[in-house]
């Protein structure tokens, strides 16, 4: 059985800069933790033999579901803005980005 | 010292067409460009929770098209993927994208540069979905404080096509983008609006000392949308890496954005900008399975490529550079073929349309879809030439007014009265006339002036406006003075 790559403290900084998530020290030890746990238990899973089995690609087991290229109506711009937190001019205003 | 002395450039260039569908990718909000700000938006397009995604069909066909015509290989098992990243043009902060398994891969198109033939690698097509338009409140992004977000775009149908890193001169990628451009405007895989940012291109670029192998290091600038641009960025980008390079320093590499205004490439770079997208398949979006069927259906569509049209016009005679300019859009070559199926003499056509047609085009500040004159017209125009109704110089303003009315030649030939006179009868009354009020011209000819004649000529077609047949008025001409 192959064991997972441990979590460090770094992947789970990393991951929070990535996902825009600011982390206490204390939740940085938290989440190290309860991530292991997780990947431990999923870890189950690497008992199957899977050498003759295809990567999914989806759960279900359907494909080309695919529609006509047609036009239809969209929504009309305040319902667009409704829950902008900041609007103007019919844009949504973001703040300073690079 | 040019540094092409001492390094080789190496550059790669990431293509973002849209896809000529009348509705979004995965929803049906239209696909027009313009249109106020945040209307072409609906639930799926602005990522609200709950929705689900479906695939327009269209988008797949034009694909399939596309990778055939760059000679690529279409997947039998293809599948779309979550690219994951932060920026306000984005509203799902995920882009529904192709990973590993895209529509097409290992395509390739030919170039000629100053002569030399050279076939660049195409790594591979993938669909996914356009982001969102910024209007920044400052000149540039870097110097904004806020921006403003239109959604319009946001789902819009993308193809980017990855070209291998074999391109080695500036002249080679302003060759292969546009040899790229035309084969996605022959086969109508994207409307090709390069101003209004329908076609869109990333430029790799990294220097390495001549003679070795190993990559330098390269940097990435983005969203450049004209040949002009990206020449001017990469003589600018490669001139700004020789001289770090010469100064004994690293390039870094980055994502930069080309500043028109200055002519400088700027750094994009920011300490969260960490390009680790976490691709994950789509689970919102089942696989599609391509049957061969499909694709050779699509395929039978495939019209006549840009090079083979090239070919062909060659093949009637004309030259390489004649054939380069017709065939620089399908619209201008389409044209061409069709006045072509009407008047058979190619060479005549060509300076006809290389000529007269496109001055009048450029004049009037006109693509050749936007032309008053069809081809058809332009033919019977040819014809009326040909059959001596009038003169080659006159053909010329009657194109003009063609152009400015749209009419048939004949008709603006009939109603300005410039039909040329081959009534032999009518043109001998005339020749007479001029004979007899000319005696020393006569008498200068007779004595042997070949050159007098030509001025008798020149007063017939003075009382006749330019309208007697020439060749009629030399034979007449001469059997009254001999």
């Amino acid at each position: 059985m192959v064991k997972f790559v441990k979590i460090s403290r770094q992947a789970v900084e990393h991951v929070a800069l990535l996902a825009r998530l600011e982390l206490s020290e204390q939740e940085i030890g938290t989440y190290t933790e309860q991530l292991n746990t997780i990947l431990d238990y999923a870890a189950i899973l690497e008992k199957l033999d899977t050498s003759e089995v295809q990567p999914t690609a989806h759960a279900v087991p359907l494909h080309n579901v695919l529609r006509e290229d047609e036009v239809r109506v969209s929504m009309p711009q305040e319902k667009v803005l409704q829950n902008a937190p900041d609007a103007e001019n019919g844009f949504f205003r973001v703040p300073k980005i690079v | 010292m040019a540094w092409s002395d001492t390094y080789e450039m190496v550059c790669g260039v990431e293509t973002h067409v849209e896809l000529a569908t009348k509705s979004k990718i995965f929803c049906g909000c239209t696909t027009e460009f313009g249109g106020e700000q945040n209307t072409h938006v609906c639930a799926v397009c602005s990522g609200l929770p709950g929705v689900l995604p479906v695939l327009n069909k269209e988008v797949v066909n034009l694909a399939i098209k596309a990778g055939l015509a760059l000679n690529g290989e279409i997947a039998e098992f293809s599948k779309f993927d979550r690219k994951n990243y932060y920026y306000p043009d984005l509203p799902k902060n995920y882009q529904t994208s192709q990973y590993d398994l895209p529509i097409c891969k290992n395509g390739w198109l030919e170039i000629t540069v100053d002569g030399a033939k050279k076939r660049i690698g195409i790594t591979r097509a993938h669909m996914e979905e356009d982001a969102g338009k910024l209007v920044h409140s400052g000149e540039t992004i870097t110097s904004s404080d806020e921006s403003y977000v239109d959604y319009n775009r946001t789902g819009v149908p993308l193809l980017e096509i990855v070209s291998e890193p074999d391109l080695r001169s500036i002249a080679e990628v302003v060759a292969y983008l546009e040899q790229l451009v035309q084969i996605l405007d022959y086969t109508q895989v994207s409307d090709c609006r390069l101003e209004q940012g329908s076609v869109r291109f990333d430029i790799n670029v990294s220097l390495r000392p001549k003679g070795t192998s190993d990559l330098g290091t390269r940097t990435e600038t983005k969203n450049l949308n004209s040949f002009a641009s990206v020449r001017h960025c990469m003589e600018y980008e490669t001139e700004r890496q020789a001289e770090v390079l010469d100064a004994g320093d690293k390039v870094v590499q980055e994502t930069r954005t080309w500043d028109e205004g200055k002519g400088i490439t700027i750094s994009l770079r920011s300490k969260e900008e960490a390009h680790d997208y976490r691709y994950f398949p789509e689970p919102d979006l089942v696989p599609l399975v391509i049957e061969r069927s499909w694709v050779e259906e699509i395929r039978r569509t495939l019209p006549e490529l840009p090079t083979e049209r090239r070919m062909r016009y060659e093949s009637l005679g004309l030259s390489e550079y004649d054939a380069g300019v017709l065939t620089s859009s399908r619209a201008l070559a389409d044209f061409f073929d069709e006045a072509l199926s009407r008047y058979a003499d190619a060479k005549i056509l060509t300076n006809w349309v290389m000529g007269e047609f496109l001055r009048l085009l450029k004049a009037n500040q006109q693509s050749v879809l936007d032309s008053p004159i069809s081809p058809v017209q332009l033919a019977e125009l040819l014809e009326l030439i040909d059959k001596g109704s009038i003169s080659g110089k006159i053909a010329k303003g009657v194109l003009e007014d063609m152009y400015a009315t749209g009419k048939d030649a004949a008709l603006i030939i009939k109603e300005k009265g410039l039909g040329q006179i081959s009534d032999e009868a009518a043109l001998a009354e005339i020749v007479e006339q001029v004979i007899a009020a000319h005696p020393q011209s006569v008498e200068d000819y007779r004595a042997g002036k070949e050159r007098a004649i030509g001025f008798l000529v020149g007063q017939i077609m003075k009382a006749t406006k330019g309208q007697a047949n020439p060749s009629l008025v030399n034979k007449l001409l001469k059997e009254k003075l001999s």
